[in-house]
């Protein structure tokens, strides 16, 4: 399996003495779609800034499909596309030039060029927007133009720095759809949120950054499969007894009003029992959802040992 | 990356910068226009009339050519200085730094950016004193070579200026405290003739001296100054300039963490 991008002992440390990244090494494959999650400083994108050469490494090596960022500039640019956390492009030009002058950055002539920006402005639905000044559009609306200038050059690597940010559901779950189709054509993606129900529901594979160190990296899958409890949280259409009792082993159960209550469901014990012995107690079940996010569970837990 | 790609990535700064200093001509284009206008008229008409000659010539036809360089040298660099800093404070320098556009491209792009603003306006205020005076150039390529030259060393000069820019303060301060008195200091409105010969030695010091004087020999065939001693300082400037510029670049100052 060919390697997407391969960071070897990355350090940086910056000017103010700061100590961003203490050694990561970490290996992406290509065609994955890769999360890359962690607390706010704890390195993210410091590691997406050495990537795309926005920041100088203090030492360390980072290949992008197995050639070095540093000997082969050229190569390992061409293969790359960023989507950076906060907005960077010109507030005065039009949408259009933002991802024309993009494409000439690359070196595509103009006709290609012009037919790149019409093919990404209308998947990110931006095109009638195209004659408009950038500083005109919505923050989300900034966000897709930055995914599809990040795209008119078709890079192989696609890195997203929280790019659903700020983002209002509908939104960002269209550009999920986006990521995943572009992810099933074959692009790489790695992906930064602090929206841990993003990463589990798209990302393949994860790292978990914090303090500069890598304390987790592993398939989404078995990271989930390491969770032993899950809290639901259960409505009912009828009154709940004071004197609630399931009787189940790896069951424990917490009354938060006369209506819902907390269920915690620990190993391998089925939540269907669950509800038999509710239904057999008279309490009818209406609706139920997950008290936190699992994955979010996992982060705090990983966060917490570290 | 090939050829040809450098070469549309060059193409594309350099509409970009076009694009720029167009779509704001109020600011850009038209204010040095109304300055120098105005120079001519008070200047060179009003007070002109009772000077009377100067280093052979009518004082208009005199200062005609210090003017048009006085335009070139503030455009060129103010253009550079103002859209590499913008492109930083706006973090928009970020989309070329990602790219694989060579260091040199970047810069000769940006560098060409400012002389097409710095050639624009000095094209603008040449005809603008073609109504106050009669303009004949004695030597057109030399007059072309000396313009063209200046407009690149001062490009390059606001390229250094923007990279070490932090505030929107920091690129006005070297024009203002710098690049004025030198350009007023450089021979615009007077012949070094006129100076004790102190002063005379003080301004052989002023490198801004020599290309105001070379474009006035190339358009009246007068010159305070050695003309190929002129060219030799603009292309020792150049290339200690374009040098230090690609070593910035290269090192990532104030544009990489």
């Amino acid at each position: 399996m060919t390697i997407a991008i391969s960071l070897k002992d990355l350090r940086k440390v910056y000017a103010n003495g700061t100590e961003a990244l203490k050694g990561i090494s970490l290996d992406v494959e290509q065609g994955d779609f890769f999360a890359l999650l962690g607390p706010n400083g704890a390195g993210k994108t410091t590691i997406i800034g050495i990537i795309s050469t926005l920041v100088n490494k203090t030492a360390g090596n980072v290949e992008v499909f197995d050639k070095r960022v540093d000997t082969h500039i050229y190569e390992t640019k061409l293969d790359l596309g960023v989507v950076p956390q906060e907005i960077n492009f010109s507030q005065f030009e039009k949408v259009q030039d933002i991802v024309m002058t993009q494409a000439g950055y690359y070196g595509l002539p103009r006709k290609l060029a012009s037919q790149r920006c019409e093919k990404y402005l209308r998947k990110l639905g931006l095109w009638e927007k195209r004659s408009e000044r950038s500083r005109s559009l919505s923050g989300g609306m900034k966000r897709r133009l930055m995914i599809a200038r990040a795209l008119v050059h078709e890079p192989r690597l696609l890195i997203l720095d929280e790019p659903t940010a700020g983002v209002d559901i509908e939104l960002r779950r269209s550009m999920w759809e986006f990521l995943t189709e572009m992810n099933n054509k074959g692009t790489t993606i790695i992906l930064t949120t602090h929206y841990l129900e993003e990463a589990e529901q798209l990302c393949r594979n994860i790292a978990i950054i914090d303090d500069g160190e890598i304390i987790e990296n592993t398939s989404m899958k078995s990271l989930l499969a390491d969770l032993d409890s899950q809290v639901f949280i259960l409505d009912s259409a009828t009154e709940i007894p004071a004197q609630l009792n399931l009787d189940l082993p790896n069951i424990s159960l917490y009354r938060i009003d006369g209506h819902s209550f907390e269920v915690t469901v620990t190993g391998d014990q089925s939540i269907n029992e669950v509800f038999s012995r509710l239904d057999q107690q008279g309490v009818k079940v209406n609706s139920m959802r997950n008290k936190t996010n699992r994955l979010e569970q996992l982060f705090l837990a990983r966060l917490r040992d570290n | 990356m090939f050829a040809n790609h450098k070469l549309i990535a060059f193409e594309t700064i350099v509409i970009k910068e076009v694009r720029r200093f167009s779509r704001i001509w109020l600011q850009t284009l038209v204010p040095p226009v109304i300055m120098i206008t105005l120079y001519f008229v008070i200047f060179g008409n009003m007070v002109g009339r009772r000077i009377g000659e100067m280093g052979g010539f009518q004082y208009m036809e005199f200062i005609v050519p210090g003017l048009i360089m006085m335009s070139v040298i503030q455009n060129s660099y103010s253009n550079v200085v103002s859209s590499f800093f913008s492109h930083k404070f706006q973090r928009s320098i970020e989309e070329l730094l990602v790219s694989p556009v060579p260091n040199y491209v970047i810069l000769t792009g940006f560098i060409a950016g400012g002389m097409a603003r710095g050639l624009a306006v000095g094209a603008i205020v040449t005809v603008t004193a073609m109504f106050f005076t009669d303009l004949s150039i004695q030597y057109p390529l030399l007059t072309i070579a000396v313009i063209l030259l200046t407009s690149i060393v001062f490009s390059l000069a606001g390229f250094i200026n923007a990279v070490f820019a932090n505030s929107f303060d920091d690129i006005s301060i070297i024009p203002t405290f710098v690049l004025t008195p030198l350009i007023y200091l450089g021979g615009v409105f007077y012949s070094s003739q006129l100076l004790p010969p102190f002063w005379r030695i003080v301004s052989g010091l002023n490198p801004i001296f020599y290309m105001v004087n070379t474009f006035r020999y190339g358009i009246l065939g007068s010159s305070d100054v050695n003309i190929y001693w002129a060219f030799l300082i603009l292309g020792v400037f150049i290339v200690v300039l374009y040098s230090s510029c690609i070593w910035l670049l290269r090192r990532g100052t104030g544009i990489r963490s």
